[in-house]
């Protein structure tokens, strides 16, 4: 797993309080991990803080699941 | 070169033993009512909170607990039977009151974009009604609870004065509060109750990530105000102890920047580096 992904699954565990087992890359926030609408947005300013990225709203509208994050965050670092 | 804010533990002292009030916005910790209710709790005040709605409510009270208060009340600030349920509670339970914190606005975010002018009716009474009148509604009822007078505080922006990108209906809303702070200041000041707002620069809030470019609009101001740093929780934190203290007791009427300054600057400084919109 990269590091990223390590990092990712970090944030999530603490700010939604699940079990790092349930955190599987195909995890959608919202229907698997319990995530209501205002933590979809802390975690995305979460992850914007945590690796120095801007997720624009059009682009956190379509990060559902983990791996989405994961694939954007990295994508952002690349560029 | 980004300047760092001088401290994050708020002081604590006795400025605010033996004073009540309740605090209505916080959303989760890294809101602005939050850090000011983190100054007032380590001056010894006795705070009472409320939220909307279950998404809020998990959210606020742990934070709450944390700083040993019990009180926490649902209010929805558009709905008039639910602010006088909280209050009644307030009168229950306290009897009298010495302060109130009015962090609460809302814009339909779609309408944060684009022209001012576009803004329908329906969006812009909303807008008003949420942002503006409720501190009008709540300040009618603390001021009730105060006959030894007391502090109303709300928040503003530089939206308020001047034109602000994607404010637009919000500036207009925050605007008419500013307003509002002036004419309640002279409704009540003959009973010793003082109101005032304080204009925060920005801070990324759960209420700001509906404001587009919103880290441009952070960079911008860390690189163009006269301190170099953008403002954080702990900072009107600080300003909203001295307004709600009696440190704050010969001002009313005021609206106070806690902004690093940004607010007497005409023109991008000299040194700050050209930014772009896109990341």
């Amino acid at each position: 797993m990269s590091d990223t992904a390590e990092k990712v699954k970090k944030i999530v565990v603490e700010h939604l309080g699940v079990e790092e087992a349930k955190v599987t890359a195909e995890a959608s926030f919202i229907d698997d991990l319990g995530a209501d609408s205002l933590d979809t947005v802390e975690l995305v300013m979460a992850f914007e803080e945590a690796f120095g990225v801007e997720i624009p709203d059009d682009a956190a509208e379509k990060i559902t699941t983990v791996k989405d994050a994961i694939d954007y965050i990295e994508a952002q670092k690349a560029a | 070169m980004e300047a760092v804010a001088p401290h994050a533990t708020p002081a604590t002292g006795t400025l605010m033993a033996g004073k009540r009030g309740l605090i209505m916005g916080v959303a989760n910790d890294r809101s602005i009512a939050w850090g000011i209710a983190r100054a007032l709790a380590a001056q010894g005040a006795e705070i009472a909170f409320t939220y909307q709605g279950e998404t809020l409510e998990k959210r606020v009270r742990p934070l709450v607990e944390s700083i040993g208060a019990d009180i926490l009340l649902p209010c929805d600030v558009t709905d008039e039977a639910s602010i006088d349920a909280a209050f009644a509670t307030l009168e229950q339970r306290w009897g009298r009151m010495d302060f109130l914190v009015h962090a609460i606005g809302f814009a339909d975010k779609q309408f944060l974009r684009g022209r001012y002018m576009d803004t329908p009716r329906e969006a812009f009474l909303q807008a008003l009604d949420i942002s503006c009148y409720s501190f009008v509604s709540v300040g009618r009822r603390a001021a009730a609870l105060m006959p030894e007078g007391g502090s109303l505080l709300t928040l503003s922006y530089l939206g308020a004065e001047r034109v602000t990108p994607h404010y637009n209906v919000m500036g207009v809303a925050k605007a008419a509060l500013e307003a509002s702070v002036r004419y309640m200041a002279v409704d009540v000041g003959n009973q010793g109750i003082r109101v005032n707002a304080i204009s925060a620069g920005p801070i990324k809030t759960l209420a700001a990530s509906g404001i587009g470019d919103f880290r441009y609009i952070l960079k911008w101001n860390q690189y163009n105000a006269p301190l170099k740093r953008n403002v954080t929780i702990d900072d009107v934190g600080g300003a909203g102890l001295y307004l709600l203290s009696d440190l704050g007791s010969g001002v009313t009427g005021e609206v106070h920047h806690v902004d690093c300054g940004y607010h007497v600057v005409g023109m991008k400084a000299e040194d700050a580096p050209d930014i772009s919109v896109a990341p």
